[in-house]
């Protein structure tokens, strides 16, 4: 049967790898288009509480950043173990929280510059004083919108 | 004489190791950020024109001492039982101007939701994470009633049209339809949630 004879003995055939890159470059954009670099590196703890009712930051140029947390290891011995605030790359003061506000805004093309909000990132273990200093500097500077960053889980594992 | 051939065809064969590295360095650098939380907005530091009396009644008193206990209305509450305290204050209506409000109508309490003011106070040492669950609660009050009118006028959640307002990917005319909507909802309970200290008398 000259129909059947052509199967060799028994190898399978190659499966074709042609269309790998075609699948990698898939992978490859979308984790292009996913990835946000982050512009500075935390010098503090910043585990988040947790809430339910959060609205999405959207428009990320709009967004003026702050952290507080303690310290993280390599930096507590020099800074100690209180919580701290951190603008862009390094450790701050209170009081130098509005003129940071102000220099940000400064950098922000025109028309964005009242519409700016801050993102306070707050490590749960911080105490409400420094919150209250900082708020009460964001009012000076007429920075009014804020956002309390948290991540999305129920609020009451925050007392645990 | 052989036939000339076009270009010789580069060899693809490496792409896809290529492809590979690129994937892996972006596959490490990857955060997805979470970036979500409460909004709120500063009290302005100047102070209002004329000083706006307020009655005591309207004013709902949240207490937060440095150990995390809650003083409700001059009362000790546990933070599970905020979200429905604050509801019934802010539905009472005991003016009865409010017809969509369901409270119980007491006199002791709030006039109608537009007046209804939650006051909240902290400890200089509260820690944030109980602020966060205060301010969710609260928050959630909010929303709960917003999305019980909500979803009795427009058949939807409250919040969930918001999101879609605040959306800048929505098209722009099913913006402007959810613009009306979102505002006569914020009108029925604006939220006052203030963090100033609130003077009565």
């Amino acid at each position: 049967m000259a129909k059947f004879a052509k199967k060799k003995d028994g190898d399978l055939p190659a499966v074709s790898t042609a269309s790998l890159p075609d699948i990698v470059f898939m992978l490859l954009f979308f984790f292009m288009t996913v990835t946000t670099m982050k512009d500075s590196s935390l010098l503090v703890e910043n585990t988040l509480p947790n809430a339910t009712e959060i609205k999405k930051l959207e428009k990320k140029d709009r967004v003026i950043y702050i952290y507080v947390g303690k310290p993280t290891q390599e930096y507590a011995k020099v800074f100690g173990t209180e919580p701290k605030i951190q603008l862009n790359d390094k450790f701050a003061s209170v009081d130098e929280v509005g003129s940071y506000i102000l220099a940000e805004r400064a950098k922000k093309p025109q028309e964005i510059q009242n519409v700016l909000t801050t993102a306070l990132k707050v490590d749960k273990e911080a105490n409400m004083g420094l919150i209250a200093d900082i708020k009460q500097q964001l009012r000076e500077v007429n920075a009014l919108k804020v956002n309390y960053t948290t991540y999305d889980g129920d609020a009451f594992n925050n007392l645990q | 004489m052989p036939r000339r051939k076009g270009a010789p065809e580069v060899n693809a064969g490496s792409m896809a190791d290529i492809a590979f590295l690129l994937l892996i360095f972006f596959l490490v650098t990857t955060t997805i950020e979470t970036d979500a939380g409460l909004d709120r907005m500063l009290p302005p530091m100047e102070p209002p024109e004329e000083d706006v009396v307020i009655k005591q009644k309207n004013i709902f008193t949240v207490n937060i001492n440095k150990n995390g206990q809650l003083l409700v209305e001059d009362e000790l509450m546990q933070l599970t039982g905020l979200r429905d305290a604050a509801i019934a204050f802010l539905e009472n209506g005991a003016d009865g101007t409010c017809n969509y409000c369901k409270g119980r109508k007491d006199p002791a309490s709030s006039d109608n939701p537009t007046k209804a003011i939650i006051s909240l106070k902290n400890d200089r040492e509260t820690k944030y994470s109980t602020y966060i669950t205060v301010q969710n609660e609260l928050v959630g009050a909010y929303n709960d009633l917003r999305d019980r009118e909500s979803q009795r006028i427009f058949g939807r959640d409250f919040t969930d049209m918001e999101a879609e307002y605040l959306n800048p990917e929505t098209a722009s005319s099913v913006r402007d339809d959810l613009k009306d909507k979102v505002k006569r909802i914020q009108d029925m309970f604006p939220q006052k949630l203030s963090e100033a200290e609130t003077t009565s008398n």
